[in-house]
């Protein structure tokens, strides 16, 4: 019988859709689109205002929308969509967690007092250095794409974290990837480094997703199926190539550990938090990162649990590597920026020995240690962007010596950010990396937590080197100025300190939120 | 009576939704009679006619066939019987029909942008047909929720083209 004839008429039935439970998402998805009509549609002089409206009242609603869905929300999570959609606690968490963060960035993205016209530029495709970019550096117009695409990838992360198989994560890890790309060529200030980080992480971010696809195509090849749950089945014990299994989850997680700034994956990071607009380097700092720890605790512990004792070998290794690589590295940075770029590959590492737990703890105390890691280091971004010269921001380290004589409250703030991201007492740095470690070490993995409490020693050195830096040299004649933060900037690093204050001295009610539920197996 | 074939044209997200033909085939009777079937069972004879197994790729294989012929024998049969007349313009670089831009000295020339705007537009279109494609097969199967959802699609495909309308994409100039 010939099968290219044999279509024969059936009805399918349509997929049921759980929309209390992917409203927050169809919200951040829907505000995108209107955003890009407003585009399209409302003259020049009100697309900022009208933009800002939008994005952080979408935000908002979609907040409510989750607000209202977690309180009367299933145990055990719902899988929804057919079955590409997991709506679990974890997915909640980490909704609330982007929905908050972003919060945060877009109000930065919006600032236009620190630096007149906003952070950037109206047409980042004129050649750097020629006539019409030194008069597009004057001109305040400003590209209120920016608004719009934030949005796109805000929806494309939070899609990520609910992912259910392997295929509906790939389309979302593009939808979250492809306006980065682009948000991270638009600073209005180094306009060859900004467009520099764009190329660069497009190149790289292209390649890391051939890789994604192609791991994502041997483990189909493996278990028949692209869906999580599937996947764990096969692996459960058949007799299968096991050559399929492990070389595709190698290649899936080289694609993963690269949007997270793992190291060895991370040569990208520093580069693209350096030349990218400092409020998009906040927002791809604490967003992606979520996202992608979300992705990599989700693939880990609903697919591979089984495996575990055949991976962690290698992933031991890898964390390491990326500790290594942070803490050392940051130690000869003389750039704040990239700096922290080399502390967020550091705590990458910190982050995937929580991952690799695959306990309750584990799962709660790397959620958390997300919430709290995305907040201050988004008000870390913050500071850095109020620190600045003739030429923009001055991120040099030497511009920042004895700034704490000239505006004691800023030193100050860094100076409680620092100590956060190095995990002292009192902030929620060290409760995070207390309830990762805590987990990793009943889970059986004590050397590993040793070597990472070495490495959080070296990396406080860095950290701290900038404190003595602000409080006991003297400044400089020629040094930076502090501006006068607007009022958008301000609620951003004040929500950002908040945040790590309050997560450090009572952190168990998020503890509590991460921890009431695992991961929803449905499919 | 045919056998049903499991053959799934809709969406992976779709596959668990549709129906098991095991227990879809003695539900239906009348399904016999639809011209579908008829068609179905000229193609069991065609498909007894070749080889059984891979031999239903046959007319596939002449295709390809065919097509390469018809490449080979179009790129030669220029140089062997057209006569050959060099000026300047055949020798210049090919841009599309358009006159070729000077190239950029060290990374500060101009590139007419218009040429890039237009092949991403085609490939928005392509990308649109390629979507609409499968959706018009399996169009009656898919009812009225499919055709809410293509609807959907083709209405958040027009926002981009709006956007593009409004900033001047469209103008060439």
């Amino acid at each position: 019988m010939n099968p290219f004839l044999a279509q024969q008429m059936q009805t399918v039935e349509a997929p049921g859709i759980d929309w209390g439970a992917i409203l927050p998402m169809v919200i951040v998805f829907g505000a995108a689109c209107v955003g890009v009509l407003i585009e399209a549609f409302v003259p020049k002089h009100q697309r900022w205002s009208g933009q800002v409206v939008l994005t952080l009242g979408s935000i908002a609603a979609a907040g409510i929308a989750l607000g209202a869905y977690v309180s009367g929300r299933p145990e055990h999570g719902v899988v929804t969509m057919g079955t590409t959609l997991s709506i679990d606690t974890p997915a909640l968490f980490l909704w609330g967690t982007l929905l908050a963060l972003s919060v945060a960035a877009v109000l930065m993205i919006a600032d236009r007092s620190v630096e007149p016209g906003g952070s950037f530029v109206a047409q980042a495709g004129i050649a750097p250095g020629t006539v019409q970019d030194r008069a597009q550096v004057q001109s305040t117009g400003m590209q209120t794409e920016v608004f719009p695409l934030a949005l796109f990838a805000l929806g494309g992360m939070m899609a990520f974290t609910a992912a259910n198989d392997l295929l509906t994560m790939f389309i979302a890890l593009e939808v979250l990837s492809l306006p980065l790309y682009l948000m991270c060529g638009l600073a209005r200030r180094r306009r060859l480094l900004s467009q520099e980080a764009a190329v660069k992480y497009f190149l790289l971010g292209a390649f890391a997703s051939a890789f994604f696809l192609y791991g994502l195509a041997l483990l189909y090849g493996y278990a028949g199926s692209v869906k999580l749950a599937d996947i764990a089945t096969a692996a459960a014990g058949t007799d299968r190539s096991d050559t399929l299994l492990f070389a595709g989850l190698g290649l899936l997680m080289v694609g993963l550990l690269f949007k997270g700034s793992v190291g060895p994956f991370h040569t990208w990071t520093p580069d693209v938090y350096q030349g990218a607009p400092t409020p998009v380097t906040a927002f791809m700092a604490a967003c992606t990162k979520v996202a992608a720890f979300g992705g990599i605790l989700r693939v880990l512990t609903v697919a591979f649990e089984a495996t575990s004792w055949e991976w962690r070998g290698v992933m031991w290794a890898v964390a390491i590597i990326s500790m290594a690589i942070g803490a050392v590295l940051g130690l000869t940075q003389t750039d704040l920026k990239r700096m922290i770029a080399y502390s967020s590959i550091a705590h990458a590492g910190f982050l995937l020995i929580g991952t690799m737990a695959l306990t309750d703890e584990g799962l709660s105390g790397t959620l958390f240690y997300l919430l709290a890691y995305g907040f201050t280091t988004l008000a870390a971004f913050g500071v850095i962007s109020l620190v600045r010269d003739s030429t923009g921001e001055a991120t040099h380290l030497s511009a920042w010596a004895g700034l704490a004589k000239r505006s004691p409250l800023l030193a100050g703030v860094f100076t409680f950010l620092l100590l956060a991201l190095a995990g002292i007492p009192l902030t929620s740095g060290f409760v995070g990396k207390f309830v990762v470690f805590s987990a990793a070490l009943s889970d059986g993995m004590a050397p590993l937590v040793v070597i990472a409490l070495v490495f959080s020693a070296v990396a406080a050195f860095f950290y701290l080197r900038v404190v003595v830096l602000m409080y006991f040299s003297e400044p400089a004649s020629d040094g930076p100025t502090v501006s006068v933060p607007g009022a958008f900037t301000t609620a951003s690093i004040a929500l950002g300190v908040i945040v790590t204050l309050l997560l450090g001295l009572l952190p168990t009610f998020a503890l509590d939120w991460a921890g009431a539920g695992g991961f929803a197996l449905g499919g | 009576m045919v056998p049903a074939v499991n053959v799934t044209f809709a969406p992976a997200g779709f596959a668990s939704a549709s129906r098991a033909p095991a227990e879809h085939a003695p539900a239906g009777p009348g399904l016999t009679e639809t011209p579908a079937d008829q068609v179905l069972a000229g193609g069991q004879v065609l498909a007894q006619e070749a080889a059984a197994g891979i031999g239903i790729y046959l007319p596939l294989v002449l295709l390809i066939v065919l097509a390469a012929g018809f490449g080979v024998f179009s790129v030669l049969l220029g140089p062997l019987v057209g006569p050959s007349r060099y000026n300047k313009a055949k020798t210049a670089a090919y841009e599309c029909g358009i006159e070729p831009s000077p190239q950029p000295v060290a990374g500060a020339g101009r590139m007419p942008v218009a040429y890039y705007v237009t092949a991403m537009l085609f490939i928005l279109f392509d990308i649109e047909m390629v979507f609409l494609f499968p959706y018009a097969i399996a169009a009656d199967a898919l009812g009225l929720w499919g055709l809410g959802a293509v609807a959907l699609f083709i209405a958040t495909f027009f926002i981009a083209d709006f956007y593009v309308w409004r900033r001047g994409g469209l103008d060439w100039n």
